[in-house]
């Protein structure tokens, strides 16, 4: 009981007096998975997109093959992305390993079947018909992807939320491509790992309530841009 | 008109993502040159004590070096050295490194410091080895009346060390029920043991540093089978490409500098009331025995 109540003490003067490690630990942590996010839909949409108007041989494998990559396990990846890039593996020149832009490409890694799984799910939501229909209006090819995004949004932005909640929450990879590094590739979960395993649980409570918070206020942006757009229509 | 789609789509995307890249990238190229960088693959004790917490910042306002440390288990540190994916160690496991320095994968092998094991335990000590001076009878008794004792599990220095005590003892613990392998770091596997009130080797420092969070007692200790042994090495150079070989012989240099040996006797002094480590540069290992 008495390490909770320490660790919410603790919690509350790191946050109040503005630590500077909590801050930039914060700050990369938003940075790297912002980044990751952003890539991941830059991949994810446009491949989504592109699965649930077209047919082709296989589909149906390639669309396992990403529904199974919903659900990669972070550490899975972290530990081919590291022997990807470690000294000794085939991109080892780049000197990228135990940088935040490993963690970048890790996460993005993660998230972007996530994205483009549930961008996919989006489209194919919406009437098989409006296609045909918008084509009929005379509407061109880039016009009808326009106003299918447009009408699947709700269910775009979800998966943009999920993606972000995809790398915002993972461990695995950004210890094992990130290394932890103070003061430059250690974000919230990798440092409460950290401070957990130094018996440090009053540091590790505040970076968890920080985490929750960063993670709170993002999803809520998104949620605001997601629910604001149906009203004005 | 549908493939025309797709191509502006693809080349969108690869616009989109070739921006991205560029984006992310220059963190790393312009705030350090490769050249200035060091990876240093160490072991989780000396890095959850708080002691390269302490050094590394020293070390890099001296020779504007920066380094990145790695906390893995000694197992993981010296694969890491064997495959230059490091350019510099510093471990806790005298015969697993001798094979490193044989196979040439590392040179400049030296002595920096030493701590010790202790056998840690529920005050209850169900298997009755509190005071006993032999680490070896010890694990003897714990085995014969099959006390829960919880392990590394992950090939770490302390994970060695623990395995050659067993095997000193004639005993092969692994599969049985009493003995439980955590596969984590030295902090954790403490914590579980605490809870789960089993018996665990720990070196000291960790367990210093974490006394306040633990229900656990040093019940064997000061025996030369339990010390621990610190040496800091260079990867080769000429064996792998890619080492920065003047930054991890700096780093050797410093670790082995009469200031540097101060600051790590001195190390956890005010906060334990004991050193945390013992500085040796310039002895031998037999020396310590």
């Amino acid at each position: 009981m008495n390490a909770i109540l320490d660790g919410f003490k603790t919690a509350f003067v790191l946050l109040i007096s503005g630590d500077k490690e909590v801050i930039q630990i914060t700050w990369l942590t938003l940075k790297v998975c912002g980044t990751a996010t952003l890539l991941s839909v830059l991949i994810g949409l446009p491949t989504g997109i592109f699965l649930a108007l077209h047919d082709f041989p296989l589909k149906k494998i390639v669309v396992t093959i990403v529904n199974t990559g919903m659900g990669l396990p972070p550490v899975v990846v972290g530990l081919w992305v590291a022997l990807l890039l470690w000294r000794s593996g085939p991109f080892g020149f780049l000197n990228i390993i135990y940088t935040p832009t490993a963690i970048v490409i890790a996460q993005a890694v993660i998230a972007s079947p996530i994205v483009t799984g549930l961008s996919m799910a989006a489209i194919q939501q919406l009437d098989p018909n409006l296609p045909i229909q918008l084509k009929a209006l005379g509407a061109s090819n880039l016009q009808t992807v326009c106003i299918l995004l447009k009408e699947a949004r709700l269910s775009l932005l979800a998966a943009v939320i999920a993606g972000f909640g995809g790398v915002i929450s993972e461990v695995g990879a950004a210890l094992m491509v990130g290394g932890n590094i103070k003061g430059y590739s250690r974000v919230l979960t990798t440092a409460i790992r950290l401070h957990v395993s130094r018996g440090e649980f009053g540091y590790a409570i505040a970076l968890s309530i920080i985490l929750m918070l960063l993670s709170f206020t993002i999803t809520y942006i998104l949620t605001r841009v997601q629910q604001r757009r149906t009203i004005i229509d | 008109m549908k493939k025309l789609l797709c191509v502006v789509l693809m080349l969108l995307l690869g616009v989109f993502v070739f921006a991205g890249c560029s984006q992310s990238s220059p963190q790393v190229d312009t705030d350090e040159p490769v050249d200035r960088e060091i990876i240093l693959a160490t072991t989780t004790s000396t890095y959850d004590s708080g002691l390269l917490d302490k050094l590394i910042p020293i070390f890099e306002g001296k020779t504007g070096y920066r380094v990145k440390p790695i906390a893995v288990g000694t197992g993981k540190a010296l694969a890491m050295g064997n495959k230059g994916d490091a350019d510099v160690l510093l471990v806790h496991a005298p015969e697993a490194e001798m094979e490193l320095v044989k196979k040439g994968s590392v040179i400049n092998r030296q002595l920096v410091m030493h701590n010790d094991f202790v056998i840690t335990g529920p005050s209850k000590d169900p298997a009755g080895i509190g005071g006993m001076s032999e680490a070896v009878k010890a694990f003897k008794k714990i085995a014969a009346s099959k006390s829960l004792f919880i392990s590394r599990g992950d090939d770490s220095g302390t994970h060695k060390k623990e395995k050659k005590i067993w095997s000193a003892a004639g005993v092969s613990p692994q599969g049985e029920k009493w003995y439980q392998e955590t596969g984590t770091g030295m902090g954790q596997t403490l914590k579980i043991a605490s809870e789960k009130q089993g018996y665990v080797l720990t070196d000291r420092a960790t367990y210093l540093a974490l006394k306040n969070n633990l229900d656990l007692e040093i019940l064997v200790q000061n025996h030369p089978m339990l010390l621990n042994i610190y040496h800091v090495m260079q990867v080769n150079p000429e064996k792998f490409e890619n080492i920065n070989a003047d930054g991890a012989k700096a780093f050797v240099d410093f670790m082995l500098d009469a200031e540097t040996q101060k600051i790590i006797g001195e190390f956890g002094k005010d906060k334990y009331g004991e050193p945390l480590f013992f500085p040796d540069a310039g002895k031998k290992e037999e020396d310590l025995k």
